[in-house]
């Protein structure tokens, strides 16, 4: 066994060992040797050789098995052993481990040895990784070391009930008395330690408190702001101290920490808020502010003066010092500057208001820790005065600023300018250069609610397309701009072609280029498939707005008809049918949006219509749209009710089922809001009350029985139940069925879909109505099923619910 | 109060850890790890100070080596600044102009001084002298001479 080296020995060669293998090689012999060391009884390099695991353990290498080691040293009479073990015991060991309890008995033998560095060790290890269990034993020994008259103890007995407090919170009245007394102390680090303990009592969490049914102590320690008022005079006033001056101020962590208790103790009463305010005063006034550590007292002064019940003068003395660190040059001062202004910009809004450039031009700093609190602060200050300046500042730093905070910043813009903004072409014009600046960093809900803001500017159709459009030509990566000016294209195409715009400079743009750009984006590889989703439907809405092209559309929409993209490809083939067999109806499911009703909080109805139109838009087959009730019950003359394309033709729903020409959705428990087949309805408020069943339908022994249930003031639940009396039995029964445009519909799943004969059994549906405007309620039944091998349909309209009027008649 | 002080030279190399609060081997790792990636990678003349987590992070540089420090949300990051630098001169005074070799070779020393300064991760004692003068007059208990005696001689 190779003789152990003395540690510095060891640290040399670890150090010159050239490649991480070797150096673990010499690791791992050292180890071995110091294990075997420890196994041996013992000899005098024990110190040595722990020491040496303190330092394989600091490189990273486990070091467990020193822990019993250092238990055991801990135990030995000498003190360098003692010294080491303790130390090892810090590092190693925390409260956690199981042989940290070990130690407990030590500890407490050593709080009462005689020589007062054995005592320190003791309580310095019991403050560092003392646990619960050891601080509860100990407590009583802490509070007597805390009287005792020596200085050195009673300083470290202080700190160390700091960590009891904060380790067991109800033993901290067991303190009380002692830390009291404390302040009549002479010695700084006595009085130090005093301070840090009230603090401590004081911050004690209040739902701890609660539990323990003890009583918050800070109304007890106000007794102490005129001592502390006092010590704090003393450090001012007081001459050249050399053992404690810092640069020309006296002790200034104790005078940090007293002004901090006093901030704890005047937060709540204002008599210890009247009394310490001429001393914040002087400490603000004469305090030396060209070093680090006097700014570091005015600092917390100014915390202080701001938290405590002070005099307004006070306040404004406060702000102004913080007004002239963020003029510092210093950039450690600027950034605490700007991190307490935060805290006061709710409070103290223009006071803060009058650094606004200061803090501005703070976004420009190199440092990324300035620039994240410059913006913070910056998206604060925002107001209506202000709100064009501050954001041409906000946009500037977007297009320079660290990408993690992009994401902040957008959100922040976009939120200001909706609160603030001057005009509505301001706001799109905000909205569209954040795009351009820094489209990838948006959130997702930014789109439609663009989307909206434009739809809603209808003045601004014109100017708002032709800018997207050349946005378009420029870039296509960013896709949040790339989907909103696809749209846009597709809604008001025909405004760009017409070529003259009052807002801005005429441009001659060609169907054909409208039409290239919209292919460009479709087939570009930076193309999200949402994307080239909204390309493909901008596309297909000019077929309406154009003249010549539409065999180019046509063209294109067939192409993509074999697409590998799914969503595309259902796009692709419904436009398709749209232009074949529906081509009577392409003009009217391509007109124009009517407004979007936004709905701020989360309402199913608003949440839908903002995913369903910005996702699938019109172009989608119309029955499958959900449109919320328009805000004029007439429809105007430009905005053409989507949905109204039947309202005129109610002819296709007289024809015998078998020619049925009209897809009508089947039901589904998905549920979808269905046409106006009645057509012309004009909605007028009923009265809905639950309603008795009546029968609605019977025939060939088929019987259909609807009852319905109020749900609640605007919704209604709708059983249909059908029976079969007949000698055959029924198969594949299903139910359709049509309501009013502005009712919702949703069906649930039927109870089963065959009818066997004589009545055996029945079938249940539910459909579930939402009559927000209460129309007057009818429904329109379809009823198929298929009896002795032919199928058979029919259809059953309801003019009035149960109970609300006369039967339904076939 | 602060929860941990870190030194590390510029190559990442851990020189003293000190945990005021009590942390599984896995996250002081993870700490460790998070303190040099950040630390060293900001850039000469930007400010001392970072946020981590909830932590405040106060850092100095001293010739080679890095004292880094987390403090919490209410305490006061200049004040922390001249509690680096008072350690600094307490090494310094001890050592004897110090530099990174002394601390590496004499690690055990710097944690005794340490443990005179700074307890509960909060300041134990303000006055320049006396901790010196504790550290000094408990190295006089060493029980053999050579310990004693023992100063850097690399």
């Amino acid at each position: 066994m190779s003789p152990s080296v003395p540690l510095q020995e060891m640290i040399r060669a670890i150090r010159s060992a050239r490649t991480q293998c070797e150096e673990r090689g010499v690791i791992q012999r050292e180890c071995a040797a110091i294990r075997a060391q420890f196994r041996q009884s013992d000899n005098g390099g024990r110190s040595h050789n722990l020491a040496k695991l303190l330092y394989v353990h600091m490189l990273g290498y486990p070091a467990h098995f020193g822990q019993m080691e250092c238990v055991r040293m801990i135990a030995s009479p000498r003190y360098s052993e003692k010294r080491v073990g303790y130390l090892g015991a810090m590092m190693l060991l925390d409260e956690k481990q199981d042989a940290s309890l070990l130690i407990t008995n030590s500890i407490k033998n050593d709080l009462s040895h005689s020589n007062q560095y054995v005592q320190s060790l003791a309580l310095c290890t019991l403050a560092c990784m003392g646990s619960a269990e050891m601080c509860r034993d100990l407590a009583p020994e802490i509070d007597r070391l805390l009287q005792s008259s020596n200085s050195y103890i009673k300083k470290k007995a202080a700190l160390c009930a700091v960590h009891i407090v904060r380790k067991v919170q109800d033993l901290g009245e067991l303190f009380v008395p002692a830390a009291r007394s404390l302040l009549s102390e002479k010695n700084h680090g006595v009085l130090h330690g005093a301070v840090v303990l009230i603090t401590q009592l004081c911050e004690r969490n209040p739902e701890t408190l609660k539990r323990f049914r003890k009583v918050c102590l800070v109304w007890f320690f106000l007794q102490t702001v005129p001592d502390l008022v006092q010590i704090m005079k003393g450090l001012i006033i007081s001459g050249y101290s050399p053992e404690h001056d810092v640069s020309g101020i006296s002790d200034p962590f104790l005078q940090v920490r007293i002004l901090r208790l006093l901030r704890i103790l005047g937060r709540n009463s204002e008599s210890a808020s009247d009394a310490m305010n001429d001393l914040l005063a002087q400490v603000a006034t004469n305090t030396d502010s060209t070093k680090t550590v006097g700014n570091a007292v005015l600092y917390e002064t100014v915390l202080t003066v701001l938290d405590i019940k002070s005099e307004s003068g006070l306040r404004v003395l406060a702000v102004n010092i913080l007004g002239r660190f963020l003029l510092n040059s210093d950039r450690n001062i600027r950034y605490i500057a700007m991190t307490s202004l935060q805290k006061i910009v709710g409070t103290d809004h223009n006071a803060v208001q009058r650094h606004r450039g200061t803090i501005v031009d703070c976004l420009k700093d190199q440092d990324a820790s300035v620039k994240r609190r410059a913006l913070e602060l910056s998206l604060a200050l925002v107001s209506a005065s202000n709100i064009r300046s501050m954001i041409k500042e906000l946009l500037l730093f977007l297009s320079s600023c660290p990408p993690e905070l992009k994401a902040q910043a957008t959100s922040g813009i976009f939120i200001a300018a909706e609160r603030y903004a001057p005009s509505k072409r301001w706001h799109i014009d905000t909205i569209l250069h954040v795009l351009t600046t820094a489209g990838g960093d948006v959130r997702d809900e930014t789109v439609p609610n663009l989307i909206h803001l434009i739809t809603s500017a209808s003045e601004l159709h014109c100017y708002t397309v032709h800018k997207l459009y050349r946005a378009l030509l420029t870039d296509i990566s960013q896709q949040s701009l790339v989907q909103v000016a696809c749209w846009c294209i597709g809604e008001y195409g025909d405004l760009l072609l017409k070529g003259e715009c009052q807002e801005t400079e005429p441009v001659q743009v060609s169907e054909d280029d409208v039409l290239d750009a919209l292919e460009t984006v479709l087939q570009s590889h930076m193309s999200s498939s949402a994307t080239r989703g909204f390309a493909l439907t901008a596309t297909m809405k000019l077929s309406t707005r154009i003249t010549d092209n539409v065999d180019r559309i046509r063209s294109i929409v067939s192409i993509y008809g074999s697409c590998i993209d799914v969503e595309l490809q259902q796009r692709a083939v419904e436009y398709n049918a749209l232009f074949k067999k529906y081509d009577h109806m392409r003009a009217a499911v391509l007109e124009r949006m009517p407004l979007i009703e936004k709905n701020n909080s989360g309402n199913a109805n608003g949440e839908a219509t903002r995913e369903t139109l910005t996702e699938t838009n019109s172009s989608r087959t119309a029955q499958e749209e959900r449109v919320p009730p328009p805000p004029q019950q007439q429809p105007a003359k430009q905005t053409y009710d989507l949905l109204d394309l039947l309202g005129g033709a109610s002819e296709p729903l007289q024809q015998s089922p078998a020619a049925q020409t009209l897809p009508i959705i089947t039901s589904s428990s998905a549920g979808g809001d269905l046409l106006d087949l009645l057509g012309g309805l004009e909605p007028t408020p009923g009265p809905v009350t639950p309603a008795p069943s009546a029968t609605v339908y019977e025939k060939d022994g088929v019987t259909l029985t609807l009852s319905c249930e109020q749900q609640s003031d605007s919704s209604l639940a709708v059983t249909l139940t059908a029976t079969n009396a007949s000698q055959s039995d029924i198969s594949g029964f299903t139910l359709q069925a049509a309501v009013p445009k502005s009712v919702q519909l949703n069906m649930n799943a039927p109870s089963r879909d065959s009818l066997p004969a004589q009545g055996a059994a029945q079938l249940t549906q539910l459909v579930m109505l939402n009559n927000p405007n209460k129309v007057n309620l009818k429904m329109r039944i379809r009823i198929s099923y298929t009896r002795q091998g032919s199928a058979f349909q029919d259809m059953v309209q309801v003019d009035s619910l149960p109970g609300l009027g006369a039967a339904g008649h076939t | 109060m602060i929860h941990f002080l870190l030194l590390f030279s510029r190559q990442g190399k851990l020189r003293l850890q000190k945990w005021f609060t009590p942390l599984s081997e896995l996250e002081k790792k993870k700490v460790i790890r998070d303190m040099t990636l950040m630390v060293l990678a900001r850039p000469p003349r930007t400010s001392n100070f970072l946020q981590w987590r909830d932590l405040k992070i106060v850092y100095k540089r001293y010739a080679s080596l890095y004292f880094c420090t987390g403090l919490e949300e209410k305490d006061n990051e200049l004040l922390a600044l001249e509690m680096i630098h008072r350690y600094v001169e307490l090494l310094d005074k001890y050592f004897g102009n110090v530099c990174e070799l002394d601390i590496i070779f004499n690690f055990e020393k710097a944690y005794f001084i340490l443990d005179e300064f700074l307890m509960c991760g909060e300041i134990l004692e303000t006055s320049k002298f006396a901790v010196g003068g504790s550290v000094e007059e408990a190295d006089t208990l060493q029980e053999t001479m050579e310990e004693y005696m023992s100063k850097p001689a690399y």
